[in-house]
């Protein structure tokens, strides 16, 4: 009997392993949560994309919950991005800028061009803060609460569906 | 008229196949299971009809790429007017629908080959068998049919031309490669027939085994080839010298090797002494499983790749399903067919029995663990228990120690007799050799590198610890006879082909520990002029120059390489081209090869001030990675040319009498 | 649409990944230790933007920077602890090839090292019973000839 139970071994072995495999099939390697995640803002000190004199840090984040958005000129997908931003600035949501890996020239023109619904555009032109962060390409965003804290996280690009379903509910949820 | 309905002709010699397959497996398997020998009698033809019609098809296929039917979407993406016409041809494989073309394609051909050179198996053996290979035949046609149609038309909007074939993969090691590596995976399911069929068949004596190990050995050499193909293409087309990732379309392969590694040993054991007869079984269907299941990996893009299948997310699931029936079935059937009482062959403890046990549980311990660091990211992941990786650093950590063990137990292994034998005699043919390899690797790195090495030192002991004792065995066997030459004459093709693949092994380990430990790279700039020094030899840039291939311009430097204060001089042309229709830059290595040392320069971008950024690299040994592998291949062919192998497979020799006899006492 | 087909054509043909190494950098170290200690962690940090790269290997501007910190802070003389305790960080756990020894990857780390043990023990109770199983109703003589029998092709 026992060795019956031995000889199911190697099928209860595979049947356990395709399962994962079947689980495999739907899921999507690229999507990771930041390590930042329940962590402290990056502290950083850059000037702002419009002004070079003034320079801002993290206690700009502090006091009510932020949407921070990485984005730049040269990325295709924050172009597309732009009117779900525009619609959750319109929604009463603080958005913050990160200009990533941008000359300040460039920036101004994507913003005159696709609109700014950013509160303030932090320049980051070496993308330090950017590193920091953790981004490793553009558009990400990361939800801040009131006391500078990342709350989430979401990775390329925003859908206008995800700014109802998921975005607005965060913030939602952060403010209370 | 009939040179543009040949992709209709193709697509329609392939639904023929399918229906071939189809009747090839049902008829002759339940011909057998009724005993009607009519019915047996039809997998033959069958097999050979459908090799015919596969053979159509992919020439149809090959007739639509070389004569830029671009209104095929499979040649539209993958080809290109300006292409050389071998690149055409061997272009079919590089896509997925080609590759699972060529895929079932070989599996036609391993089963036509059974049909033709295993007349004197018992018939419904020979049913059964072929029965099993049509049903694997019929999963992948109808994969190829449903989901990945090669034939699939671009009407009426017909490209003006294709968008080319990736330059990565038009190069020579890339037409040989698939091919070769497709080989030893369908080759495996030849073995995995012969398992089935037996089990189903419940005749689990170790006549099968007989019969499956010559094919066992062809199939694991085509994989050995293909592998090392790989890994060579890989060192001088992608990794800029680098020649094994761990990444996990590379362990998809390794794995069934691994395995059928295991398989080669166990079947020889079950041939010759009838035990290990349930676990042969198991690992004859785990290796082909194992090449399925590498398969499935690569393809559904669960491992490797975003969104490989989003497009179509049924290819990642058809293939899960085939795989699901395949080896659920099989095991299913194991577990209820394998014999539940083994007979008891008796061994003791330094006998090769005991040996080449030692050798299939480390085996499997390392399939298991290539297995597991593979797969694991996915484990945790499907379990949201985050995301990580398994690299190189893990794969090195268990895989190098396993493999040290290993060779201790191989150097053994040719040495000790079946059965039993005393220490006392296995000491005195040992002794010798573990001393030597002992002071030969201690001393060798300081000769070498000038400082010693402990990795370097237990890379060198293991490999000359594998090679040693069968030197010693070779002249222990020749001695009586009338002349050495004579005495190693007589020895078996098989014993050489076991000395070979043994020989090859340590090869390809002197290469890895030699070449991961005192490889030496530079990257410099250079201008005209300029020289830089590397390992000894002197790299002078002298010209700078620009050409037009058929499909790409270049970025020419011509390097002058001298040795030391040598007055002879050669030179080396590494080149940095832009493929024009795919805009796709490309670096092209110059590669010095030698037996003992490559010299290997990339050229890297022009920094703009005339001078170039260039990677030097000297590679000590590095050939004798693949060396090796050709070695082992060469021995697995080796093996099956062996006369006995060919002999009627139902004759009885006196080891198999003596095995027998051996049973019936002790039963 | 280029790149999905490079991807599926990275998986179909069964190699790593259809883009070839990174570009060639020209970089200054004090000693060779440092070098090698660049070397080495570059080669164990994973690009998180790629399909499966060592920053080292990586054509991919994160890999660039990644690659840019490591030396700025080897010059620094920081250890390679600190510096991998830097990137987990800022990209989580995923950047490194070497998984860390923790709760979840026991039984990555863990299983191998079991089997290599079960193993052993099977191989002693096999060959224990298996001794016995040989010794059973032969004379030393017809054993002998039976072994001789049976290593007959040895001598052929």
């Amino acid at each position: 009997m026992t060795r019956r139970l031995l000889l199911l071994l190697p099928l209860v072995g595979f049947l356990v392993l395709g399962g994962f495999l079947y689980q495999g099939l739907s899921m999507n390697p690229f999507e990771r949560d930041s390590a930042l995640m329940a962590r402290e803002f990056p502290a950083f000190e850059l000037s702002t994309l419009a002004d070079p004199e003034r320079t801002v840090d993290a206690s700009l984040l502090e006091g009510q919950v932020t949407l921070v958005n990485v984005w730049g000129e040269w990325c295709p997908t924050c172009k597309q991005e732009m009117p779900q931003l525009l619609d959750l600035a319109d929604r009463g949501v603080r958005l913050v800028g990160v200009d990533y890996k941008d000359t300040r020239e460039k920036g101004r023109e994507f913003l005159a061009e696709f609109g700014n619904p950013f509160e303030v555009n932090i320049f980051d032109p070496e993308g330090t803060l950017g590193f920091d962060l953790g981004v490793y390409g553009a558009p990400e965003t990361f939800l801040v609460d009131a006391e500078g804290v990342i709350r989430y996280h979401h990775t390329g690009y925003i859908r206008p569906e995800d700014v109802r379903e998921v975005i607005l509910p965060e913030v939602e949820r952060w403010r209370e | 008229m009939l040179i543009q309905m040949i992709p209709e002709l193709g697509h329609f010699a392939l639904i023929l196949a399918l229906l071939m397959a189809l009747v090839q497996a049902v008829v002759p398997l339940a011909g057998a299971a009724s005993r009607r020998p009519l019915w047996m009698a039809y997998a033959r033809p069958m097999a050979t009809g459908q090799f015919l019609f596969l053979v159509i098809a992919y020439l149809c296929l090959t007739a639509s790429y070389l004569l830029d039917d671009f209104s095929v979407a499979n040649v539209a993406d993958n080809s290109n007017s300006m292409l050389p016409w071998y690149y055409k041809a061997s272009a079919v494989w590089g896509n997925h629908e080609g590759s699972v073309l060529l895929w079932s394609l070989i599996l036609g051909a391993w089963t036509f080959a059974v049909s033709r050179f295993s007349r004197e198996l018992p018939r419904d053996m020979l049913a059964r068998v072929l029965g099993v290979m049509g049903l694997v035949s019929v999963g992948f046609l109808a994969f190829v049919l449903i989901t990945s149609n090669p034939f699939a038309r671009l009407l009426p909007k017909v490209p003006a031309d294709g968008a080319d074939l990736n330059p990565l993969l038009q190069d020579f090691g890339l037409i040989i490669h698939p091919p070769m590596l497709y080989m030893g995976y369908v080759g495996f399911s030849v073995v995995f027939a012969f398992a089935i069929a037996a089990l189903l068949g419940g005749r689990l004596d170790a006549a099968w085994t007989r019969w499956a190990r010559p094919w066992t050995n062809v199939a694991w050499a085509f994989l050995t080839v293909g592998i090392a193909l790989g890994s060579w293409w890989a060192y001088y087309e992608l990794g800029w010298g680098g020649w094994w990732f761990w990444d996990p379309v590379e362990n998809a392969s390794l794995l069934p090797w691994l395995a059928g590694t295991a398989l080669i040993h166990s079947l020889a054991v079950t041939e010759k002494r009838g035990s290990f007869k349930s676990w042969t079984v198991l690992l004859a269907i785990s290796t082909f499983s194992l090449s399925l299941m590498g398969t499935f990996l690569v393809r559904s893009g669960v491992l490797t790749s975003v969104h490989a299948f989003a497009n179509d997310p049924a290819r990642g699931l058809f293939i899960l399903v085939l795989l699901g029936i395949t080896v659920g079935l099989s095991l299913l059937l194991f577990a209820f067919r394998a014999p539940r009482v083994s007979h008891q062959v008796g061994f003791g403890w330094l006998s090769r029995d005991a040996l080449l046990l030692v050798n299939n549980i480390l085996l499997v311990i390392m399939t298991v663990t290539v297995l597991l660091g593979t797969v694991y990211p996915l484990l945790l992941d499907a379990m949201d228990l985050g995301k990580i990786s398994v690299g190189p650093p893990y794969f090195n950590a268990l895989f190098v120690p396993l493999t040290v063990v290993l060779c201790l137990f191989m150097g053994l292994g040719p040495l000790a007799r079946w059965k039993r034998m005393s220490g006392r005699e296995l000491a005195r043919r040992a002794w010798l050799s573990g001393a030597a390899a002992l002071v030969i690797g201690a001393v060798a790195p300081l000769l070498y590198g000038g400082e010693w090495n402990l990795k370097v030192s237990l890379g060198l002991v293991a490999a000359l610890w594998v090679v040693l004792p069968l030197v010693r065995d070779l002249w222990d066997r020749s001695r009586n006879a009338d002349s050495r030459l004579a005495g190693l004459k007589r020895l078996s093709l098989a014993h050489w082909g076991m000395v070979l693949g043994h020989l090859g092994l340590a090869v390809t380990i002197v290469g890895v520990t030699v070449v991961s430990n005192y490889a030496v790279d530079r990257n410099v700039r250079m201008a005209v002029g300029d020289s830089a020094e590397l390992a000894g030899y002197t790299f002078t840039m002298t010209e700078l120059g620009s050409r037009r291939g058929p499909n790409f311009v270049a970025d020419v430097a011509r390097i002058e390489v001298r040795r030391g204060d040598s007055q002879r001089s050669f030179v080396m042309t590494p080149e940095k081209r832009l493929y024009i229709a795919r805009g796709m830059p490309m670096t092209d290595v110059a590669l010095r090869p030698g037996l003992f040392r490559d010299l290997y320069v990339a050229m890297g971008e022009d920094l703009e001030d005339g001078s170039w950024a260039m990677r030097l690299q000297y590679k000590p040994f590095v050939r004798w990675l693949w060396l090796g592998a050709l070695l082992m291949a060469a021995g697995g062919i080796l093996a099956v040319i062996d006369r006995r192998y060919r002999r009627a497979a139902t004759a009885r020799d006196p080891e198999r009498a003596a095995a027998a006899a051996q049973k019936e006492v002790t039963a | 649409m280029a790149r999905m087909i490079r991807v599926v054509l990275a998986a179909l043909i069964l190699l790593p990944w259809l883009a070839q190494a990174a570009s060639i950098e020209i970089r200054q170290f004090d000693d060779p230790v440092t070098e090698r200690r660049y070397q080495e962690l570059t080669a164990t940090l994973r690009c998180p933007k790629c399909e499966n790269q060592a920053i080292g290997d990586s054509d991919s501007p994160i890999a660039g920077d990644m690659r840019d910190r490591v030396y700025e802070q080897l010059q620094d003389g920081r250890s390679d602890k600190e510096i991998l305790d830097f990137m987990v960080r800022r990209f989580g756990d995923y950047v490194l090839y070497n998984p860390r020894l923790e709760g979840r990857t026991l039984l990555l780390w863990g299983l191998p090292v079991a089997l290599v043990l079960l193993g052993a023990l099977v191989v002693v109770l096999l060959v224990r019973s298996r001794r016995q199983a040989s010794a059973r109703r032969l004379s030393d003589a017809e054993r002998d000839r039976l072994d001789a029998l049976i290593n007959r092709e040895r001598n052929e």
